[in-house]
C-alpha cells in the first residue's frame, strides 16, 4: 500500500513538471506566433536592408538593426573585460569576509535597480558631464552599466564552481596565483562566462529605458559614422512607433515586423556566442589544451 | 597566513639531535637533515592544531606521518610546502629549514619553495587537459620553453612514475579518461617533472582501490631513490611497507618519531603502541 502511494506521488509529481513545462513552452509559442501573425506582411528583403520613408509610415528598418547591433556588441565589450575581471579579483584575489560579502551583496542589488534609473544616470554622467552627448558611445556604456552585475555574479559563481584541488595543484607545481587563474581556471570557466555574456546580450538588446535619453533618436536621415552619432535602436524604435506614431495603420505592423527582426537578431547573436562556447566544451574535454 | 615572530634570533639550525616533549633524545644522527622542523605551532583561528613539532626529514628517505584523523598530520605536511598559506585567519610559529634555509624566511617566495618541494594529493586532480599536456603545464610554468625539452621530460617522468607504457599511445587524450589509479601516478609524473628534491604524499591512496594502491607503493619505494619522501598516511601497513621512518602524531603532538622499525616493534610511548595495535584510532 505505501509503494502504492510512493509511486502516485511520483506520478503526480511527474505530471505537475510536464504540464508546467508544456504551458511554458506554450506561452513562447504564443509570443512568437502572435508577432508573426501580425508582423510577418511586412517583412521583406527591403524591410530589413533599406531605410524608413515617408515618416515612417513605410520602407525598412536598416538604421534601427545596425543601431541596435553596435549598442549590443559594444555594450558586451564594455562590460565583459571589467566584469570577468572584478569577478576574478572578488574570488580570487580578494579578502574573504564581510567586505567581500558586501561588494556581493551590492552587486545582486545593483540588478535590481530599475533600468530608467540607469538611463538618467547615463543622461547625467556620459551624456552630459562627460560630454559624449547622445551618441552609441554614451548609450552602450550605459547598457553596460545594466549588464555589469549579471556578468559579475554569473562569472564568480562560475569561478566558485571550480573545485580548489585545481588551484592547489597547480600551485603546488610552483605556478602563480595569475598563471594559476590564467591557465587553470579560465578556462574551466569560459563555457560558463560566455553564458552570462549570452545573457547580457539579451538584456542589452532589449532595454529601451537606458537608451532613452542617451543613444536613441525616433529618426537620422543617415546611418552612424562614428560612435559619437546618435543612433536609431529597435526597441526604441518599436516604443516611438506604437506611441507616437502619426499613422498607426501602417506604422503598427512595422513595429510588429520591427519585433521579430530584434527576436532574431537577438537569437543570432546569441547562438554565435552558443557555437563559440560549444567548440570550446568540445575541444577542452575532448583534447584539451 | 600569518606568521607570528617568537624570536627575534635567527633559528639554532646546529644542533642535531632531536628531543620529543619529554627531553629523550630519539635519533643521533651524523647525517644532515633534508627538512629540520623546530617548536612549530600551527593555529586555526585561536585553535591550536599543531603543538611545538620538532621532526627532522632526512633526504633520500620516506618519513611516514600516521595519527587518527585530526591529529594534524596533513596540517603538517601542507606547511612543508606552505600549502597552508591559503587556509584563511591561520597562523604560524616556529621554524622550518629546506636546507638551512629558512622557508618563511620573506626573501624566499612560496613559489621558489613550492617547485622544490612538490605535493602528490589525496584525490588524484588531474587538469581537465590532455595527458601530456598536464605535464607540459608543470614545464612551461617553470620556465621550459623548448618543445623538444617538454617531450623528452614529460615521457622521462611518465616512465618514471610507470605510467608511460599504459598511456604512450594515448598522450592527447584527456586526463580525465585515466582510472583513478592511473590519475594519481599521472599526477606523481606531473610532480617529479619539474625535478623536486621533496615529494610531499597527502594520503595519496585513499581513494584508490589495493592493486592501485599496491602500484603507488611500488612506486614510492622506487622513488626514494632519488627524492625525499613524506607521506601522510591513514594505513599503518603502508606506513610499514614504505617508510623509512615513522611519526606518530596525535592532536596535534608529535608523540613519536623514529625509525619505523623500531616505532612498530617497540614504541617507546604508550599512545603510540595503543594506535597501532588498533586499540583506537
Amino acid at each position: 500500500m505505501k509503494m502504492q502511494a510512493k509511486s502516485l506521488r511520483q506520478y503526480a509529481a511527474f505530471l505537475m513538471v510536464r504540464a508546467v513545462f508544456l504551458f511554458t513552452s506554450f506561452i513562447l509559442l504564443l509570443i512568437t506566433g502572435f508577432l508573426l501573425l501580425k508582423g510577418a506582411k511586412v517583412l521583406s528583403f527591403d524591410f530589413i536592408f533599406k531605410m524608413p520613408e515617408n515618416s515612417m509610415t513605410a520602407g525598412g528598418i536598416f538604421p534601427a538593426i545596425l543601431g541596435t547591433f553596435y549598442l549590443v556588441v559594444m555594450s558586451i565589450i564594455f562590460s565583459a573585460i571589467p566584469g570577468i575581471a572584478c569577478a576574478i579579483y572578488l574570488n580570487e584575489y580578494g579578502p574573504k569576509g564581510w567586505i567581500s560579502t558586501m561588494i556581493r551583496t551590492s552587486i545582486n542589488n545593483l540588478s535590481g535597480v530599475p533600468s530608467i534609473v540607469f538611463g538618467l544616470f547615463g543622461l547625467a554622467v556620459f551624456v552630459k558631464k562627460l560630454g559624449f552627448g547622445v551618441s552609441i558611445l554614451s548609450g552602450s556604456l550605459t547598457l553596460s552599466i545594466v549588464i555589469l552585475p549579471v556578468i559579475i555574479s554569473s562569472t564568480r559563481e562560475a569561478l566558485m564552481a571550480i573545485p580548489q584541488s585545481m588551484r592547489e595543484a597547480s600551485m603546488a607545481l610552483g605556478a602563480t596565483k595569475w598563471e594559476t587563474v590564467w591557465n587553470i581556471i579560465l578556462p574551466q570557466a569560459t563555457p560558463s562566462i560566455l553564458t552570462a555574456i549570452i545573457i547580457g546580450i539579451g538584456r542589452a538588446a532589449g532595454e529601451t529605458a537606458p537608451i532613452l535619453f542617451t543613444a536613441a533618436v525616433f529618426y537620422s536621415k543617415e546611418l552612424p559614422r562614428s560612435i559619437f552619432s546618435e543612433v536609431m535602436a529597435l526597441p526604441y524604435h518599436i516604443y516611438a512607433l506604437v506611441t507616437e506614431g502619426t499613422a498607426p495603420q501602417s506604422q503598427i505592423p512595422i513595429a510588429y515586423g520591427a519585433s521579430i527582426v530584434l527576436l532574431f537578431l537577438v537569437i543570432i547573436i546569441s547562438l554565435s556566442a552558443i557555437y563559440i562556447r560549444q567548440k570550446h566544451r568540445s575541444a577542452y574535454a575532448k583534447i584539451g589544451h | 597566513m600569518l606568521r607570528l615572530d617568537t624570536n627575534k634570533n635567527k633559528p639554532d639550525f646546529s644542533s642535531t639531535e632531536i628531543r620529543d616533549p619529554l627531553n629523550r633524545v630519539h635519533i643521533d644522527v651524523s647525517q644532515q637533515p633534508k627538512i629540520r622542523v623546530r617548536n612549530l605551532d600551527f593555529y586555526y583561528d585561536e585553535n591550536q592544531t599543531l603543538k611545538k613539532i620538532n621532526m627532522d626529514i632526512y633526504e633520500k628517505k620516506v618519513t611516514a606521518i600516521i595519527g587518527p584523523s585530526g591529529c594534524g598530520k596533513s596540517t603538517f605536511i601542507r606547511i612543508l610546502n606552505r600549502m597552508s598559506d591559503f587556509a584563511a585567519s591561520s597562523k604560524v610559529r616556529g621554524e622550518i629549514s629546506l636546507e638551512r634555509r629558512d622557508i618563511f624566511d620573506p626573501e624566499f617566495s612560496p613559489v621558489e619553495l613550492r617547485k622544490r618541494v612538490g605535493m602528490v594529493f589525496q584525490k588524484p586532480n588531474p587538469f581537465p587537459k590532455s595527458i601530456f599536456e598536464n605535464i607540459a603545464y608543470g614545464l612551461r610554468i617553470n620556465g621550459v620553453k623548448n618543445s623538444h625539452e617538454i617531450e623528452q621530460r614529460a615521457v622521462k617522468s611518465l616512465k618514471r612514475a610507470a605510467l608511460y607504457e599504459e598511456v604512450k599511445d594515448r598522450l592527447k587524450e584527456s586526463a580525465l579518461s585515466l582510472s583513478g589509479g592511473q590519475q594519481q601516478r599521472l599526477c606523481i609524473a606531473r610532480c617529479i617533472a619539474i625535478e623536486p628534491e621533496v615529494i610531499l604524499f597527502d594520503e595519496p591512496c585513499a581513494s584508490l582501490d589495493p592493486i592501485s594502491t599496491a602500484k603507488i607503493e611500488e612506486l614510492i619505494l622506487e622513488l626514494k631513490k632519488y627524492y625525499t619522501i613524506v607521506i601522510v598516511t591513514h594505513n599503518m601497513q603502508q606506513a610499514l611497507r614504505v617508510s623509512d621512518y615513522t611519526a606518530f602524531f596525535l592532536m596535534g603532538e608529535l608523540i613519536e618519531f623514529n625509525e619505523t622499525k623500531k616505532v612498530f616493534e617497540n614504541p617507546s610511548d604508550k599512545r603510540t603502541e595503543d594506535y597501532i595495535t588498533g586499540r583506537f584510532g
